[in-house]
């Protein structure tokens, strides 16, 4: 990264940032374009939405990287990718809303898929910033149209309670997170994170003293991140807030908010305070601390997502588990690390928004989120029950599809870690903790797959899928088997990424 | 692309018959049959043409690849087959033929049962082709789903603890291969997941590292063995199984764990091998006799049948522990064979008959000889077979794994070991007497049919091979003996 600014005008600035342009202003279409379409017309605005990301895909292919307003806005192949996968779950969410646009939200179909898309430009906002004040803004932008979704059935007590939690601990850990920030500021005199990493490392090497501030700000980052990415102990809101807001906002939020805190995360840690995960700067040794708590998120969201019957919480739950995976990958500190946590998301992105989406299908016609009214479903509907199964299965692991591949990934790089000499052994025991709760994941993920398929009787549902949902179904199907399959391609970009980080300059 | 061809007609099979009208049962089946001869031609040829040309060397045949499948993690697609895998081969297309005409029977969701288990057939191929580790690994797993599926929808009573069970303990014993996958793919330079080339790297490993791989491979493939303690998942699979993934589970997926140790496991790790061979026999004579015991005490017949097969995979286990006596090794072989064979048979032969009684207690049965002629000659057969008896394949490797045992082992512990051929005796014996003997129950009985053709041509091609392996078992063990010899070498390093 070349810390001299270059010099570039304004328009090749606003050009960089065109995707986001793009994209907020299409929000305010489609807020506008629902005043305008009549009530039954139903479909309009979400048409309306999804092209719009489309439009702000095609203009992120041809934006490429680049660097504006003195190094705050970078695009790079971790900002690139990250936004492909926004969009994507953005896309997808949008994609499986319109059973409930029909139904639950028929009146405010505009602002429901405004604000999705207002979420999905800060997101893009953060993956792009390269210094703290942008990346807290990118941030909030991301999670403050998500408070006001959680909560949008209104005369939902589930959904109102949800919205509640949700921005009671979203503010909190906001406020944790703007406080570390402060220390890190106030450490090092920049909110720019290349320059960060230097500043910190040097003044704690000749003054040796700061030790204790930066374990403080490291709590309070990993704290206010923590709750993004719902990583023990930090999940409790997760199983309410996936429970009561509607199903495709649930989905949203578990892959496209905690891609957004993984974004973060990295950011962060990986560039700012890279110097501090050995043990040799002990004790602001971060990589311990987050190694426990993705341990941890292993070992409860698998557990107790076993006894679930609510197949949302049930997905909440293995949200907070397969957290914990990624952070493996963030922890293995190498250029493969990043890179397996960039294709553990975008595999993620299929397996989970496409589960999603089937329960969102199941919950439109039959108004119920249980496990146990999954019963006999393969009979009646054969390509629901085949394409769950596939999600299920994925999420679980299970080769040939892109969960496998994913996890693989991720294991292949934490070994690689802890094999090498260094201190890095105790890599080996977080690998040995997400196999071991990779097996009980196994017993929930195959439990639906139960219901639906060895039951005698036949179901008395039949699932009937609207155009757009099917879409999205499709593309996730194709998504997780292209990623188990031939994941070469996006293996290729994702190996790219690392050059955005501190270690990068090592090699 | 003889090799890829085991694998992917298979799968083709598997989509054809996906894409079939649902309501179709009979058309469904003989496609099923139809697509999965042709593996089994190939299979039959490819022994026929390693046996011809290939026999004499060790060096792996029929190679194909490596071919890059995703260069940014080493992977690649690797095949290639040699004297151990080639018998593999040929039982694997042969019993998946012979269960697919078994599977007749199957009345319900025909369609889904024969796509599964077209999925199975392919992903047993590939583990016995593969030389990529990876490669063995994706194949290793996707057998767990059809497998998983044909116990839970079609099964008995307990079908879905049974399958869950299965899924569990397999993916438990996985995640540990994983593991050392991974171990031996960052400590080996260049990094590479070809096992061939892993072969010559572990050797060179330090003695720790041995260790833990050795342990961590031992653990994913003596579960699937399956070795005593490890062997809890298989009478609950077996019993609830329908017929024809008895078969398989019996015939094909337990050989998976001997064949991995052999292909793996022991030439990778030869210090680790060294140190822990006295535990690993002592595993396989517990096995023996506990195998043994157990199935004297049942009163189920496939519950039988399956503890039965624990003592016989003891066997295995035991002349495994000498790894450095050729006899033991091809003994090794030549059981896994002929285990799968006769208890393939076996579970066959206790599926007709539960298919006409819609019972497997042993208690209510008496007498059948008079009735059934023929189930009742093939049963006694079978039985014998299993018991050891001289002119049978049975006879012949157990004779090769006591002789092999014997001159490498501690020699009181394969003394122990033998005392299971008198208890196979027992249990074999006492079923038949109970079942085929004495008095005839006519009002309850007399309604039994004797075996049907389609039931004598699943059957039948198994009892020819069980005498022919066990009057001329030679061709058998001059197809395996060059890569043995240098198997053992390798082994013993």
């Amino acid at each position: 990264m070349n810390p001299q600014l270059p010099i570039v005008n304004v328009l090749e600035t606003l050009r960089l940032m065109s995707p986001e342009i793009f994209l907020f202003i299409w929000a305010l279409v489609v807020i506008t374009v629902d005043l305008f379409s009549s009530r039954k017309n139903d479909s309009l605005v979400g048409y309306t939405a999804l092209v719009g990301i489309v439009i702000a895909g095609g203009l992120l292919a041809v934006t490429g990287e680049g660097v504006a307003f003195g190094a705050m806005f970078i695009n790079d192949p971790l900002a690139i990718f990250f936004k492909i996968i926004f969009l994507g779950a953005a896309f997808m969410a949008v994609g499986s809303s319109f059973g409930i646009t029909k139904q639950k939200v028929q009146n405010h179909r505009g602002e429901f898929y405004g604000l999705i898309l207002f979420s999905t430009v800060g997101m893009m906002f953060l993956a792009s910033s390269q210094e703290l004040v942008s990346l807290y803004i990118g941030l909030e932008l991301t999670t403050i149209p998500l408070f006001v979704l959680a909560a949008f059935y209104k005369d939902d007590k589930l959904s109102v309670e949800s919205g509640i939690k949700y921005f009671v601990i979203g503010a909190f850990s906001s406020a944790m997170l703007l406080y570390g920030f402060s220390f890190l500021y106030g450490m090092s005199g920049t909110t720019k994170l290349l320059q960060m990493s230097v500043n910190i490392a040097s003044i704690h090497l000749s003054y040796q003293s700061i030790g204790f501030t930066i374990l403080i700000a490291n709590v309070c980052i990993l704290a206010g991140i923590g709750f993004k990415l719902a990583l023990p102990p930090f999940h409790q809101w997760a199983p309410d807030v996936y429970e009561g807001a509607p199903t495709p906002i649930a989905a949203f939020l578990s892959v496209g908010s905690k891609a957004a805190g993984l974004v973060a995360f990295a950011k962060i840690f990986l560039i700012g305070l890279w110097g501090f995960i050995g043990v040799e700067m002990k004790p602001n040794d971060w990589g311990v601390l987050v190694g426990i708590l993705s341990a941890v998120a292993m070992i409860i969201g698998n557990v107790v997502a076993i006894r679930q019957t609510d197949i949302k919480r049930m997905l909440a739950y293995s949200s907070i588990a397969q957290a914990g995976y990624i952070m493996i990958g963030m922890l293995a500190l190498n250029e493969h690390g990043i890179s397996s946590v960039a294709f553990y998301t975008f595999v993620y992105l299929f397996a989970n928004m496409g589960a999603f989406a089937a329960v969102t299908v199941f919950e439109d016609k039959t108004g119920s989120t249980e496990i146990g009214n999954y019963k006999g479903l393969s009979q009646t509907s054969p390509f629901f029950a085949v394409v769950l199964s596939i999600f299920m299965l994925s999420l679980a692991g299970i080769p040939p599809l892109g969960g496998f591949m994913a996890k693989y990934k991720v294991f292949a790089a934490a070994i690689d870690q802890a094999t090498m000499p260094g201190t890095f052994k105790w890599l080996y025991w977080l690998v040995g903790v997400g196999l071991l709760t990779s097996v009980f994941s196994l017993y929930y993920y195959v439990n639906v797959i139960k219901q639906m398929y060895f039951t005698k009787e036949a179901s008395i549902y039949t699932m009937t899928f609207n155009k757009p949902v099917l879409i999205v179904l499709i593309i996730c199907l194709v998504g997780v088997f292209v990623t188990g399959i031939y994941p070469e391609p996006i293996l290729d970009f994702t190996d790219k990424i690392y050059t955005a980080f501190s270690f990068s300059v090592l090699k | 692309m003889v090799l890829s061809s085991l694998i992917f007609f298979p799968i083709l099979g598997m989509i054809i018959v996906m894409l079939m009208p649902k309501d179709k049962d009979n058309l469904i089946r003989y496609t099923a049959v139809g697509i999965s001869v042709i593996p089994m031609v190939i299979s039959f040829w490819l022994t026929y043409d390693y046996f011809v040309n290939f026999s004499g060397t060790a060096a792996m045949a029929y190679v194909e690849g490596p071919f890059a499948w995703i260069p940014s993690l080493n992977v690649n697609y690797h095949l290639g087959v040699d004297g151990i895998s080639v018998p593999m081969l040929f039982l694997t297309g042969l019993l998946s033929t012979i269960s697919l005409i078994a599977s007749f029977s199957i009345k319900i969701r025909v369609k889904e049962y024969f796509a599964f288990f077209l999925l199975l057939e392919a992903g047993m191929m590939g583990v016995f082709v593969a030389l990529d580790f990876f490669l063995f690994y994706v194949f290793w797993e996707i057998m767990l789903v059809p497998m998983y599926f044909l116990i839970g929808v079609w099964g008995g009573p307990r079908k879905e603890y049974a399958a869950i069970k299965f899924f569990l303990y397999t993916l438990f014993g996985s995640i540990f291969m994983l593991v050392a996958i991974l171990i031996m793919y960052f400590t080996s330079e260049p990094h590479t997941l070809n096992m061939l080339e892993l072969i010559e790297h572990g050797g060179a490993m330090s003695y720790t590292l041995q260790m833990v791989c050795f342990i961590f491979f031992f653990i994913a493939f003596a579960i699937k063995v399956p070795v005593w303690p490890f062997h809890t998942w298989l009478p609950d699979a077996h019993v609830q199984a329908p017929t024809a993934v008895s078969v398989i589970l019996a015939g094909v997926l337990l050989k998976m764990g001997t064949y991995a140790m052999l292909r793996i496991n022991w030439p990778m790790f030869p210090d680790a091998l060294q140190a822990l061979s006295f535990w690993i026999a002592v595993l396989g004579v517990i096995g023996i006799i506990y195998g043994a015991l157990v199935s004297l005490a049942q009163t189920d017949l496939k519950k039988l049948v399956a503890y039965s097969s624990v003592s016989h995979m003891g066997y295995c286990m035991l002349a495994l522990a000498a790894y450095d006596s050729v006899t033991a090794i091809t003994g090794v072989m030549f059981q896994m064979i002929s285990h799968g064979l006769i208890t393939g048979a076996l579970f066959l032969m206790v599926g007709v008959l539960y298919d006409r009684a819609h019972t497997r207690e042993i208690a209510v049965f008496g007498g059948l000889g008079s009735k059934l002629p023929v189930y009742t000659a093939l049963m006694l057969m079978f039985s014998m077979a299993a018991l050891g008896l001289p002119g049978m394949s049975g006879f012949v490797s157990e004779f090769m794994i006591f002789i092999g045992a014997f001159s490498s082992l501690n020699q009181y512990l394969v003394g122990i070991s033998v005392l299971g051929v008198v208890l196979g005796a027992a249990y074999m014996l006492r079923m038949f007497q109970n079942v085929f003997l004495g008095e005839f129950n006519m009002a309850k009985w007399g309604g039994l049919t004797d075996i049907n053709g389609r039931e004598l041509l699943t059957v039948l091609p198994l009892a020819v091979l069980t005498l022919a392996v066990g009057i001329y078992p030679k061709p058998l063990a001059d197809l395996m003996l060059a890569t043995l010899d240098n198997l053992v070498q390798i082994m013993s390093r």
